[in-house]
């Protein structure tokens, strides 16, 4: 377009530059490094994110030795412990799933999805990617400073974060709060990104309601932790600037080891508002790209239509907006207005509402479905008897009277494990096994893929199921050593024994599917271009791997909704959402 | 985190309005169109670069308010000391307002093609910013000379981080007007010139905004008490 100035008094047009702003690469450098490249930076992300997910899984072995055979093990001393459990809950929560679901699944799949050529600001996108890697070497680094990383636990509650008692008080807490502000604003990059490619970098046909259900998913939680990660961000920065130029925004006057300290007149309560302003919705901006994953495994591998895609679509948006107003039923413990905690009660109540529309709209897509058991469809029936099983228990601890008293027992952990933890962790595995083939053109190995399953998901529920019972028994969590606690029996630490011995093996599962990642990017059988016979539009690009700007000479046009499976009269038991014939119009 | 709730509130009224008409309830699996009648995607008619800013916007607008609501949260509190603002403010505020004005002019005349009025617009909308900055800087001075620095009380320790975190977004969007300057230098073509500047314009507009809220805050606070009184009301 050329230079239309100057023209006394004619209108200067917006740029209308769709096509010509794809970027280019023009060395290997570009290409596979400083990559532009959406699918460049989603592979990116994954990896990024699953190394240090290792890292993370590895701290919770040691954890698990410590609680199933204390004192065997002279290097976890109570410090350790404390910098173990922070590390572990904090990485897998914001520097693995946020990561992987956001930035992993999220660049790989939304341009692909919805036949765009790239991300809309592929430079920003690449920017977001190097401030996640820096974050999460400074995150990294934490480890190897003097006193080690922060103990503080993963919510960061000060004052006792910033105080010289918590291990990891110099450097730890410094480089955890440093490490924090640059992911969100790396995220924030990326986020913006995602939202605005949805809106405005849709191909022709592809109305909303025609996106496939992991798109709503993962738009709407973009959106949600574009809205939440502020909140850490405040909080993050008031903290570092208390524990570095001495203000007290959260550090009261306090006496510490007979000594008055310089701080006086901060509010505590006011991080827990910002933190958990932003750790609500954070499970949902890791359920929700969860919710729409599987929603399109479900529905491929069933060879059925989703049952109900507009209520789908209405819940997701109604759990994003509704997981706003909940924050405070973390903070039952922390004291406050009874009729405070009867409201968050009741708005934390309602969101298993449009959360259990959506479980009964998977089941019934699932009846009378012609099932086909591929691993990524174990993996999303295991995500559902999981979600349903950490869900129901969250009913109980969304109630205050049933809340206060087990707050601080092992339920909590074995209910946020069941609900935050393995299921997550499940749509991640089944969205690997299903995807990896579009990403590498080869698919993963069926029967250690069967094994890795199969091991995942009963040690899952051996691990979480008896901790239930230990908390119902009082077990209480964050501790050390039970040491001799009159009212936990011996079979307590039996069990805890057992816990820990199943949780290695556990552990050990994830190593066979690591082996087959690289395994298979050599030996996997070759997938060819839809390997599943899906429906979405990633699945028919002219190359697979896609290449460069994913659809060679001409976009896609869409002409069908995301779930034509197993229409009547149709030729093949699927139709692509870019198939022209008339079939299924008049249902 | 009352002002919180209500910019959330806003912000998601107009995703709702935004949703619905995006046809949320249309039956997608009743409309598999034929080629002649492919019905549009129903993108939005802006940009994709003001779309961007829009959304940043909003994600701008949410952390300053949770600053805010940080702030009137903690001044709720029995042992609040208010602190003296630095008249200064005053003049800072009437450079923004000239700042944002000259922005404003240098988008009307990249509307009208006008190469040099974008120009003079730029280049004054960025002088302007500049000396804001250089004003917020001496405010800062002033205090600290009479003795109210970050660590001396929460209401100081507020108002350097409220002033800071605008400065920082000021700074950012000078290097955004540095690019649209560079770009008028090397004799970029008017339609890529007048998409920069727009932007630029509409970010400056989104400062002053925010710096007559927080500035409104920080020196009158006090005197909404009676609304937080009323609003906690139910609760007490």
């Amino acid at each position: 377009m050329g230079d239309v100035a100057d023209a006394a008094g004619a209108a200067i047009p917006h740029p209308d530059s769709e096509e010509d702003d794809l970027y280019h690469p023009h060395s290997w450098l570009t290409k596979y490094v400083f990559s532009q490249d959406a699918k460049v930076i989603g592979v990116q992300y994954s990896l990024t994110a699953i190394s240090i997910g290792m890292v993370a899984l590895v701290l919770s072995w040691l954890m698990r030795l410590q609680l199933g055979f204390p004192g065997t093990f002279d290097f976890i001393d109570p410090p350790a412990y404390y910098q173990f459990i922070t590390m572990h809950g904090m990485i897998m929560v914001v520097y693995l799933l946020t990561a992987l679901f956001l930035g992993g699944f999220g660049n790989y799949l939304i341009p692909l999805m919805l036949g765009a050529r790239d991300m809309v600001f592929p430079y920003v996108n690449m920017l977001s990617y190097w401030i996640y890697l820096l974050a999460v070497l400074v995150l990294v680094a934490s480890f190897f400073a003097p006193g080690g990383p922060t103990g503080a636990g993963w919510t960061l509650y000060p004052p006792q974060a910033v105080l010289s008692g918590t291990p990891g008080q110099e450097w730890g807490i410094v480089l955890m709060l440093v490490s924090l502000a640059l992911f969100i604003i790396g995220f924030t990059m990326g986020g913006l990104n995602y939202v605005v490619t949805v809106l405005q970098a849709r191909t022709r046909g592809m109305t909303l309601m025609r996106m496939p259900l992991t798109i709503w998913g993962i738009f709407t939680a973009t959106v949600m932790a574009l809205l939440a990660f502020p909140a850490l961000l405040v909080g993050a920065v008031m903290m570092l600037l208390d524990r570095l130029l001495g203000t007290s925004f959260f550090m009261p006057s306090l006496v510490e080891m007979g000594q008055q300290l310089r701080y006086g007149g901060g509010s505590p309560i006011l991080f827990q508002h910002l933190f958990w302003f932003f750790g609500h919705p954070e499970v949902y901006i890791v359920a929700l790209p969860a919710f729409g994953i599987v929603s399109d495994l479900i529905a491929t591998h069933a060879r059925r239509n989703i049952f109900g895609y507009r209520m789908m679509v209405w819940a997701i948006v109604a759990i994003g907006a509704l997981s706003f107003v909940v924050w405070a039923h973390h903070m039952y413990v922390s004291g406050m207005h009874p009729y405070f905690g009867f409201f968050f009660a009741t708005t934390t109540l309602i969101i298993a509402i449009p959360t259990a529309l959506k479980l009964y709209n998977w089941l019934l897509t699932l009846w009378r479905g012609d099932i086909h058991l591929t691993v990524p469809m174990l993996f999303a029936l295991g995500f559902i008897v999981t979600f349903v099983n950490g869900g129901l228990t969250g009913l109980f601890l969304g109630n205050v009277v049933v809340d206060v008293p087990l707050s601080d027992t092992m339920f909590v952990v074995a209910h946020f494990h069941m609900v935050m933890g393995v299921a997550p962790v499940m749509v991640i595995f089944g969205g690997l096994y299903h995807w990896y083939p579009k990403v590498t053109g080869r698919l993963l190995n069926e029967t250690l893929g069967r094994i890795h399953f199969w091991v995942t998901f009963l040690g899952a529920y051996l691990i979480f199921f008896p901790m239930h019972y230990l908390g119902l028994l009082g077990v209480p969590r964050r501790y050390h050593d039970l040491g001799q606690t009159a009212f936990v029996p011996d079979s307590a630490h039996t069990l805890n024994a057992f816990i820990s011995v199943v949780a290695l093996t556990v552990g050990v599962a994830q190593l066979i599917f690591l082996f087959n990642l690289f395994w298979s990017l050599r030996h996997g059988r070759n997938a060819g271009g839809n390997p599943w016979n899906a429906t979405t539009l990633e699945w028919q690009t002219p190359e697979t791997p896609p290449g460069h700007g994913n659809w060679g000479a001409a976009q896609p046009v869409v002409y069908r909704w995301a779930y034509d499976y197993s229409v009547p009269g149709a030729e093949r038991d699927f139709i692509p959402q870019n198939d022209p014939t008339a079939v299924g119009m008049t249902r | 985190m009352i002002v919180t709730l209500v910019f959330f509130a806003g912000l998601m009224s107009v995703a709702a309005w935004w949703l619905v008409r995006q046809g949320l309830g249309t039956k997608p699996w009743l409309q598999a169109q034929p080629a002649a009648e492919l019905v549009a995607t129903g993108r939005p008619s802006l940009p994709t670069a003001k779309m961007g800013l829009g959304v940043f916007l909003a994600v701008a607008g949410l952390l300053l308010s949770l600053i805010i609501s940080a702030y009137v949260m903690r001044m709720d509190m029995a042992d609040w000391q208010p602190r003296p603002v630095p008249r200064l403010l005053w003049a800072n505020t009437g450079v923004l307002v000239f700042s944002s004005a000259a922005l404003h002019w240098a988008s009307v005349a990249a509307r009208r093609g006008n190469r040099p009025g974008v120009q003079d617009g730029l280049l004054a909308g960025g002088i302007t910013a500049l000396l804001f900055l250089v004003g917020q800087a001496l405010a800062w001075r002033q205090l600290a000379v009479a003795g109210y620095r970050p660590a001396t009380n929460p209401a100081e320790a507020f108002f350097y981080l409220i002033t800071a975190v605008h400065g920082l977004h000021v700074l950012g969007g000078l290097v955004a007007l540095g690019r649209a300057g560079t770009r008028l230098q090397a004799g970029a073509s008017m339609v890529k010139l007048r998409a920069g500047v727009e932007l630029c314009a509409t970010y400056w507009h989104f400062l002053l905004l925010a710096w007559v809220s927080l500035f409104a805050l920080l020196a009158y606070a006090p005197s909404v008490t009676w609304f937080v009184a009323l609003c906690s009301a139910p609760f007490r």
